[in-house]
Protein backbone atom coordinates (compact mmCIF):
# COMPACT_ATOMS: atom_id res chain seq x y z
CA UNK A 1 0.00 0.00 0.00
CA UNK A 2 1.10 3.57 -0.55
CA UNK A 3 1.15 4.22 3.17
CA UNK A 4 2.99 6.58 5.48
CA UNK A 5 5.68 3.96 6.05
CA UNK A 6 7.00 4.19 2.48
CA UNK A 7 9.42 7.00 3.23
CA UNK A 8 12.27 6.70 0.74
CA UNK A 9 12.91 10.07 -0.90
CA UNK A 10 10.30 12.04 1.05
CA UNK A 11 11.44 15.41 2.36
CA UNK A 12 10.81 17.76 5.23
CA UNK A 13 11.59 15.61 8.27
CA UNK A 14 14.63 17.65 9.26
CA UNK A 15 18.04 16.44 10.39
CA UNK A 16 18.62 12.89 11.59
CA UNK A 17 19.72 14.00 15.04
CA UNK A 18 21.49 10.93 16.45
CA UNK A 19 21.47 10.82 20.24
CA UNK A 20 24.80 10.40 21.98
CA UNK A 21 25.00 7.32 24.22
CA UNK A 22 21.41 6.50 23.40
CA UNK A 23 19.77 4.06 25.82
CA UNK A 24 17.98 1.03 24.38
CA UNK A 25 14.72 2.29 25.87
CA UNK A 26 13.51 5.79 26.64
CA UNK A 27 10.65 4.79 28.94
CA UNK A 28 9.54 1.71 30.85
CA UNK A 29 6.53 1.25 28.59
CA UNK A 30 8.82 0.79 25.60
CA UNK A 31 10.32 -2.28 27.27
CA UNK A 32 6.89 -3.71 27.90
CA UNK A 33 5.73 -2.87 24.36
CA UNK A 34 8.69 -4.77 22.92
CA UNK A 35 8.13 -7.78 25.15
CA UNK A 36 4.36 -7.87 24.65
CA UNK A 37 4.74 -7.58 20.88
CA UNK A 38 7.19 -10.49 20.75
CA UNK A 39 5.09 -12.54 23.19
CA UNK A 40 1.96 -12.05 21.11
CA UNK A 41 3.87 -12.91 17.96
CA UNK A 42 4.50 -16.29 19.56
CA UNK A 43 0.72 -17.00 19.48
CA UNK A 44 1.25 -18.07 15.89
CA UNK A 45 -1.95 -16.28 14.85
CA UNK A 46 -0.40 -13.84 12.41
CA UNK A 47 2.78 -13.51 10.36
CA UNK A 48 5.46 -10.84 10.48
CA UNK A 49 4.08 -9.67 7.13
CA UNK A 50 0.59 -9.20 8.54
CA UNK A 51 2.04 -7.29 11.50
CA UNK A 52 4.02 -5.01 9.17
CA UNK A 53 0.85 -4.33 7.20
CA UNK A 54 -1.01 -3.47 10.40
CA UNK A 55 1.67 -0.88 11.16
CA UNK A 56 1.42 0.57 7.64
CA UNK A 57 -2.32 0.99 8.12
CA UNK A 58 -1.96 3.42 11.00
CA UNK A 59 -3.35 6.74 9.71
CA UNK A 60 -0.49 8.78 8.22
CA UNK A 61 -0.64 11.70 10.64
CA UNK A 62 -0.53 9.32 13.59
CA UNK A 63 2.18 7.12 12.06
CA UNK A 64 4.51 10.02 11.39
CA UNK A 65 4.02 11.50 14.85
CA UNK A 66 4.48 8.24 16.72
CA UNK A 67 7.62 6.72 18.15
CA UNK A 68 8.37 3.29 16.77
CA UNK A 69 7.25 1.43 19.88
CA UNK A 70 3.98 3.36 19.71
CA UNK A 71 3.59 2.19 16.12
CA UNK A 72 4.15 -1.38 17.32
CA UNK A 73 1.69 -1.07 20.18
CA UNK A 74 -1.05 0.48 18.06
CA UNK A 75 -0.69 -2.18 15.40
CA UNK A 76 -0.64 -4.92 18.02
CA UNK A 77 -4.02 -3.79 19.35
CA UNK A 78 -5.45 -4.14 15.85
CA UNK A 79 -4.02 -7.65 15.48
CA UNK A 80 -5.24 -8.73 18.91
CA UNK A 81 -8.77 -7.60 18.11
CA UNK A 82 -8.74 -9.05 14.57
CA UNK A 83 -7.70 -12.46 15.86
CA UNK A 84 -9.96 -12.56 18.90
CA UNK A 85 -7.43 -12.18 21.70
CA UNK A 86 -8.41 -8.78 23.14
CA UNK A 87 -10.79 -6.02 22.14
CA UNK A 88 -10.09 -2.33 22.05
CA UNK A 89 -12.79 -1.92 24.70
CA UNK A 90 -10.90 -4.24 27.01
CA UNK A 91 -7.68 -2.30 26.59
CA UNK A 92 -9.59 0.96 27.12
CA UNK A 93 -10.58 -0.12 30.60
CA UNK A 94 -7.70 -2.49 31.32
CA UNK A 95 -10.01 -5.32 32.35
CA UNK A 96 -10.72 -8.69 30.77
CA UNK A 97 -14.27 -8.89 29.44
CA UNK A 98 -14.23 -11.84 27.03
CA UNK A 99 -12.65 -15.25 26.75
CA UNK A 100 -9.86 -15.06 24.20
CA UNK A 101 -9.16 -17.20 21.18
CA UNK A 102 -6.76 -20.07 21.87
CA UNK A 103 -3.21 -19.35 20.70
CA UNK A 104 -0.97 -22.04 19.25
CA UNK A 105 1.55 -21.32 21.99
CA UNK A 106 2.12 -19.04 24.93
CA UNK A 107 5.63 -17.73 25.44
CA UNK A 108 6.90 -18.53 28.94
CA UNK A 109 10.05 -17.06 30.46
CA UNK A 110 12.03 -20.29 30.15
CA UNK A 111 11.26 -20.47 26.42
CA UNK A 112 12.63 -17.01 25.65
CA UNK A 113 16.33 -17.83 25.07
CA UNK A 114 15.49 -20.65 22.66
CA UNK A 115 12.84 -18.70 20.78
CA UNK A 116 15.09 -15.66 20.30
CA UNK A 117 18.07 -17.81 19.29
CA UNK A 118 16.00 -19.64 16.68
CA UNK A 119 14.26 -16.60 15.26
CA UNK A 120 11.91 -17.11 12.35
CA UNK A 121 13.75 -18.08 9.18
CA UNK A 122 11.62 -17.37 6.11
CA UNK A 123 13.68 -19.01 3.37
CA UNK A 124 11.66 -21.69 1.63
CA UNK A 125 12.53 -24.03 -1.23
CA UNK A 126 10.95 -23.45 -4.64
CA UNK A 127 10.98 -25.91 -7.50
CA UNK A 128 11.52 -23.44 -10.33
CA UNK A 129 14.97 -22.19 -11.23
CA UNK A 130 15.58 -18.44 -10.85
CA UNK A 131 14.44 -16.51 -13.91
CA UNK A 132 17.20 -13.90 -13.59
CA UNK A 133 20.93 -14.14 -13.02
CA UNK A 134 23.56 -11.67 -11.88
CA UNK A 135 24.23 -9.04 -14.55
CA UNK A 136 20.71 -9.15 -16.03
CA UNK A 137 19.04 -5.81 -16.64
CA UNK A 138 15.58 -5.71 -15.14
CA UNK A 139 12.76 -3.24 -14.75
CA UNK A 140 10.64 -3.13 -11.63
CA UNK A 141 6.92 -3.28 -12.16
CA UNK A 142 4.69 -0.30 -11.75
CA UNK A 143 1.84 -1.12 -9.41
CA UNK A 144 0.01 0.56 -6.57
CA UNK A 145 -1.77 -2.13 -4.57
CA UNK A 146 -3.85 -1.22 -1.55
CA UNK A 147 -2.45 -4.40 -0.04
CA UNK A 148 1.00 -5.10 1.43
CA UNK A 149 4.08 -4.91 -0.75
CA UNK A 150 7.80 -4.57 -0.18
CA UNK A 151 8.52 -2.76 -3.42
CA UNK A 152 8.96 0.86 -2.35
CA UNK A 153 7.38 3.58 -4.45
CA UNK A 154 10.72 5.17 -5.31
CA UNK A 155 11.86 1.91 -6.90
CA UNK A 156 8.81 1.18 -9.09
CA UNK A 157 9.15 1.25 -12.90
CA UNK A 158 12.92 1.66 -12.60
CA UNK A 159 15.64 -0.13 -14.54
CA UNK A 160 18.50 -1.70 -12.65
CA UNK A 161 20.89 -4.62 -12.67
CA UNK A 162 20.58 -7.90 -10.80
CA UNK A 163 23.62 -8.15 -8.55
CA UNK A 164 22.85 -11.36 -6.67
CA UNK A 165 20.34 -14.17 -6.41
CA UNK A 166 19.71 -14.27 -2.67
CA UNK A 167 17.66 -17.42 -2.30
CA UNK A 168 13.94 -18.09 -2.17
CA UNK A 169 11.75 -16.61 0.51
CA UNK A 170 8.15 -16.29 1.67
CA UNK A 171 6.33 -13.75 -0.52
CA UNK A 172 5.09 -11.01 1.82
CA UNK A 173 2.54 -9.53 -0.59
CA UNK A 174 0.54 -12.78 -0.27
CA UNK A 175 1.54 -13.88 3.20
CA UNK A 176 0.42 -10.62 4.82
CA UNK A 177 -3.13 -11.38 3.72
CA UNK A 178 -3.43 -15.05 4.60
CA UNK A 179 -2.92 -16.16 1.01
CA UNK A 180 -0.07 -18.50 1.83
CA UNK A 181 3.70 -18.26 1.82
CA UNK A 182 4.05 -18.76 -1.98
CA UNK A 183 7.85 -18.43 -1.90
CA UNK A 184 9.74 -16.76 -4.74
CA UNK A 185 13.34 -16.06 -5.64
CA UNK A 186 14.70 -12.82 -4.22
CA UNK A 187 17.30 -10.72 -6.02
CA UNK A 188 19.43 -7.78 -5.01
CA UNK A 189 18.81 -5.20 -7.73
CA UNK A 190 21.04 -2.13 -8.01
CA UNK A 191 19.96 1.20 -9.46
CA UNK A 192 22.01 4.25 -10.35
CA UNK A 193 20.76 7.23 -8.35
CA UNK A 194 20.11 9.03 -11.66
CA UNK A 195 17.59 6.36 -12.67
CA UNK A 196 15.68 6.84 -9.42
CA UNK A 197 16.05 10.52 -8.69
CA UNK A 198 16.76 12.05 -12.08
CA UNK A 199 18.18 15.54 -12.35
CA UNK A 200 20.67 16.47 -9.68
CA UNK A 201 21.12 12.93 -8.41
CA UNK A 202 24.42 12.12 -6.68
CA UNK A 203 26.56 10.59 -9.48
CA UNK A 204 28.50 8.51 -6.95
CA UNK A 205 25.36 6.93 -5.48
CA UNK A 206 23.82 3.54 -6.19
CA UNK A 207 20.86 2.15 -4.27
CA UNK A 208 19.82 -1.48 -4.03
CA UNK A 209 16.63 -3.17 -2.99
CA UNK A 210 15.91 -6.83 -2.43
CA UNK A 211 13.15 -7.70 -4.86
CA UNK A 212 10.93 -10.75 -5.17
CA UNK A 213 10.91 -12.24 -8.66
CA UNK A 214 7.37 -11.11 -9.47
CA UNK A 215 8.41 -7.48 -8.89
CA UNK A 216 10.74 -7.72 -11.88
CA UNK A 217 10.50 -7.82 -15.67
CA UNK A 218 13.32 -8.44 -18.09
CA UNK A 219 14.46 -5.40 -20.04
CA UNK B 1 -5.33 6.48 23.28
CA UNK B 2 -8.43 8.21 24.66
CA UNK B 3 -8.48 7.17 28.26
CA UNK B 4 -10.98 9.69 29.54
CA UNK B 5 -10.95 8.52 33.14
CA UNK B 6 -7.28 9.11 33.61
CA UNK B 7 -6.35 11.84 31.19
CA UNK B 8 -8.73 14.75 31.68
CA UNK B 9 -5.84 17.13 31.47
CA UNK B 10 -5.22 17.25 27.76
CA UNK B 11 -6.89 17.76 24.45
CA UNK B 12 -8.16 14.40 23.31
CA UNK B 13 -7.97 15.30 19.66
CA UNK B 14 -4.29 16.16 19.91
CA UNK B 15 -2.89 13.48 22.13
CA UNK B 16 0.58 13.40 20.62
CA UNK B 17 2.03 15.95 22.97
CA UNK B 18 1.17 13.56 25.74
CA UNK B 19 1.77 10.31 23.96
CA UNK B 20 4.42 9.13 26.39
CA UNK B 21 2.12 9.37 29.37
CA UNK B 22 -0.73 7.98 27.27
CA UNK B 23 1.42 5.13 26.12
CA UNK B 24 2.45 4.20 29.65
CA UNK B 25 -1.18 3.78 30.64
CA UNK B 26 -2.15 2.11 27.38
CA UNK B 27 0.64 -0.45 27.39
CA UNK B 28 0.07 -1.19 31.09
CA UNK B 29 -3.60 -1.85 30.30
CA UNK B 30 -2.61 -4.09 27.41
CA UNK B 31 -0.26 -6.11 29.60
CA UNK B 32 -2.88 -6.37 32.35
CA UNK B 33 -5.61 -7.64 30.05
CA UNK B 34 -3.37 -10.14 28.29
CA UNK B 35 -1.99 -11.40 31.60
CA UNK B 36 -5.51 -11.81 33.06
CA UNK B 37 -6.35 -13.91 30.03
CA UNK B 38 -3.28 -16.05 30.56
CA UNK B 39 -1.98 -15.13 27.11
CA UNK B 40 1.32 -13.63 28.16
CA UNK B 41 3.84 -14.30 30.90
CA UNK B 42 5.23 -11.05 32.35
CA UNK B 43 8.36 -13.04 33.20
CA UNK B 44 8.87 -13.71 29.50
CA UNK B 45 8.69 -9.97 28.83
CA UNK B 46 11.33 -9.40 31.51
CA UNK B 47 13.51 -12.07 29.91
CA UNK B 48 13.16 -10.50 26.45
CA UNK B 49 14.07 -7.05 27.76
CA UNK B 50 17.02 -8.41 29.73
CA UNK B 51 18.31 -10.21 26.65
CA UNK B 52 18.38 -7.05 24.57
CA UNK B 53 19.67 -4.85 27.39
CA UNK B 54 22.53 -7.10 28.44
CA UNK B 55 23.23 -9.97 26.03
CA UNK B 56 22.64 -8.93 22.42
CA UNK B 57 24.16 -5.68 21.22
CA UNK B 58 26.79 -4.05 18.96
CA UNK B 59 29.57 -5.85 20.81
CA UNK B 60 28.51 -8.96 18.87
CA UNK B 61 28.95 -7.20 15.55
CA UNK B 62 32.26 -5.65 16.61
CA UNK B 63 33.53 -9.16 17.33
CA UNK B 64 32.52 -10.22 13.80
CA UNK B 65 34.30 -7.22 12.27
CA UNK B 66 37.46 -7.67 14.34
CA UNK B 67 37.63 -11.32 13.36
CA UNK B 68 37.14 -10.44 9.69
CA UNK B 69 40.02 -7.94 9.93
CA UNK B 70 42.27 -10.49 11.66
CA UNK B 71 41.45 -13.69 9.83
CA UNK B 72 41.31 -13.68 6.01
CA UNK B 73 39.64 -17.11 5.96
CA UNK B 74 36.87 -15.84 8.20
CA UNK B 75 36.50 -12.73 6.02
CA UNK B 76 36.12 -14.97 2.96
CA UNK B 77 33.51 -17.07 4.73
CA UNK B 78 31.68 -13.91 5.74
CA UNK B 79 31.57 -12.82 2.10
CA UNK B 80 30.30 -16.19 0.91
CA UNK B 81 27.93 -17.15 3.74
CA UNK B 82 27.54 -14.47 6.38
CA UNK B 83 24.76 -16.30 8.21
CA UNK B 84 26.99 -19.32 8.84
CA UNK B 85 30.16 -17.34 9.56
CA UNK B 86 28.38 -15.12 12.07
CA UNK B 87 26.55 -18.12 13.50
CA UNK B 88 29.90 -19.79 14.17
CA UNK B 89 30.56 -17.05 16.73
CA UNK B 90 27.26 -17.80 18.45
CA UNK B 91 25.25 -14.91 16.99
CA UNK B 92 22.04 -16.28 15.55
CA UNK B 93 18.33 -15.85 15.75
CA UNK B 94 15.70 -13.21 15.61
CA UNK B 95 16.28 -10.56 12.93
CA UNK B 96 19.59 -12.18 12.01
CA UNK B 97 18.25 -15.30 10.31
CA UNK B 98 19.51 -14.31 6.86
CA UNK B 99 22.67 -12.22 7.12
CA UNK B 100 24.77 -10.48 4.50
CA UNK B 101 28.09 -8.75 5.20
CA UNK B 102 29.01 -5.83 2.95
CA UNK B 103 32.62 -4.67 2.94
CA UNK B 104 33.71 -1.07 2.71
CA UNK B 105 36.67 -0.57 0.37
CA UNK B 106 38.85 2.40 -0.58
CA UNK B 107 36.42 2.92 -3.51
CA UNK B 108 33.03 2.28 -1.94
CA UNK B 109 31.24 3.15 1.28
CA UNK B 110 28.19 1.11 2.27
CA UNK B 111 25.16 2.44 4.15
CA UNK B 112 22.20 0.39 5.39
CA UNK B 113 18.61 1.59 5.78
CA UNK B 114 15.09 0.22 5.90
CA UNK B 115 12.91 2.80 4.19
CA UNK B 116 9.72 0.74 4.72
CA UNK B 117 9.97 -0.10 8.43
CA UNK B 118 12.87 -0.77 10.78
CA UNK B 119 14.63 -3.91 9.53
CA UNK B 120 17.96 -4.17 11.35
CA UNK B 121 20.36 -7.01 12.19
CA UNK B 122 19.37 -7.55 15.82
CA UNK B 123 21.59 -10.61 16.30
CA UNK B 124 24.75 -8.59 15.76
CA UNK B 125 23.74 -5.00 16.59
CA UNK B 126 20.93 -5.41 19.11
CA UNK B 127 17.89 -3.15 19.05
CA UNK B 128 18.07 -0.25 16.58
CA UNK B 129 18.53 3.34 17.76
CA UNK B 130 15.56 5.69 17.49
CA UNK B 131 17.04 7.64 14.57
CA UNK B 132 17.33 4.47 12.46
CA UNK B 133 13.56 3.92 12.77
CA UNK B 134 12.55 7.58 12.38
CA UNK B 135 11.37 9.31 9.19
CA UNK B 136 14.35 11.65 8.76
CA UNK B 137 16.86 8.83 8.27
CA UNK B 138 14.53 6.48 6.42
CA UNK B 139 13.51 9.17 3.92
CA UNK B 140 16.93 10.70 3.22
CA UNK B 141 19.38 7.80 3.33
CA UNK B 142 18.41 6.72 -0.20
CA UNK B 143 18.42 10.16 -1.82
CA UNK B 144 20.94 12.24 0.15
CA UNK B 145 23.33 9.90 1.95
CA UNK B 146 26.13 12.45 1.95
CA UNK B 147 23.89 14.93 3.72
CA UNK B 148 22.93 12.26 6.24
CA UNK B 149 26.57 11.28 6.80
CA UNK B 150 27.48 14.93 7.40
CA UNK B 151 25.03 14.97 10.30
CA UNK B 152 27.02 12.10 11.79
CA UNK B 153 30.24 14.05 11.28
CA UNK B 154 31.36 11.87 8.37
CA UNK B 155 32.67 13.45 5.18
CA UNK B 156 33.61 11.04 2.41
CA UNK B 157 36.04 11.94 -0.37
CA UNK B 158 34.12 13.49 -3.28
CA UNK B 159 34.72 10.68 -5.74
CA UNK B 160 34.09 7.83 -3.32
CA UNK B 161 31.13 5.74 -4.36
CA UNK B 162 28.24 5.26 -1.95
CA UNK B 163 26.14 2.14 -2.02
CA UNK B 164 22.91 2.26 -0.04
CA UNK B 165 21.27 -1.05 0.85
CA UNK B 166 17.54 -0.73 1.41
CA UNK B 167 16.51 -3.73 3.52
CA UNK B 168 13.26 -4.46 1.71
CA UNK B 169 13.30 -8.26 2.20
CA UNK B 170 14.42 -10.50 5.05
CA UNK B 171 18.16 -10.13 4.41
CA UNK B 172 19.89 -8.21 7.16
CA UNK B 173 23.02 -6.26 6.35
CA UNK B 174 26.15 -5.76 8.45
CA UNK B 175 28.71 -3.24 7.16
CA UNK B 176 32.32 -4.34 7.59
CA UNK B 177 34.17 -1.03 7.85
CA UNK B 178 37.68 -0.49 6.57
CA UNK B 179 40.34 -1.38 9.09
CA UNK B 180 41.94 1.80 10.42
CA UNK B 181 45.57 2.41 9.56
CA UNK B 182 48.17 1.77 12.23
CA UNK B 183 46.27 -1.11 13.84
CA UNK B 184 48.48 -3.93 12.57
CA UNK B 185 49.67 -4.95 16.02
CA UNK B 186 46.27 -5.07 17.68
CA UNK B 187 44.46 -8.23 18.77
CA UNK B 188 40.80 -8.97 18.15
CA UNK B 189 39.67 -7.53 21.49
CA UNK B 190 41.44 -4.23 20.88
CA UNK B 191 40.23 -4.10 17.30
CA UNK B 192 36.65 -4.67 18.41
CA UNK B 193 36.96 -1.57 20.61
CA UNK B 194 37.45 0.49 17.43
CA UNK B 195 34.16 -0.66 15.88
CA UNK B 196 31.09 1.36 16.79
CA UNK B 197 27.48 0.43 16.13
CA UNK B 198 27.23 3.27 13.63
CA UNK B 199 30.30 2.03 11.73
CA UNK B 200 28.43 -1.23 11.16
CA UNK B 201 25.35 0.63 9.84
CA UNK B 202 27.57 2.84 7.69
CA UNK B 203 26.93 6.17 9.43
CA UNK B 204 30.45 6.18 10.88
CA UNK B 205 33.88 4.86 10.02
CA UNK B 206 35.87 2.57 12.27
CA UNK B 207 38.30 4.04 14.72
CA UNK B 208 36.45 7.31 15.03
CA UNK B 209 35.08 8.38 18.37
CA UNK B 210 31.55 7.07 18.67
Amino acid sequence: MNGPHDLGGQMGFGPVAPEKDEPYFHAEWEKRALGITLSCGAFGAWTIDESRHARENIPPADYLAASYYEIWARALEVLLERHGFATRAEVDVGVKQNEPAVPKRILKADMVPGVLARGGPCDRPVEAQPVFKPGDRVRTRNFNPETHTRLPRYARAKTGVVEAVQGSYVFPDDNAHGKGENPQWVYTVVFDAGEIWGEGADPTLTVSIDAWESYLERV
Amino acid sequence: MHDHDHHQDHDHDHHHDNRYSDMQARVRALETVLSEKGLIDPGAIDAIVETYETKIGPRNGAHVVAKAWSDPDFADWLKRDATAAIGSLGYTGRQGEHMRAVFNTPDTHNLVVCTLCSCYPWSVLGLPPVWYKAPAYRSRAVIDPRGVLAEFGVTLPEGKRIRVWDSTAELRYLVIPERPEGTEGLGEEELADLVSRDAMIGTAVAGAAS
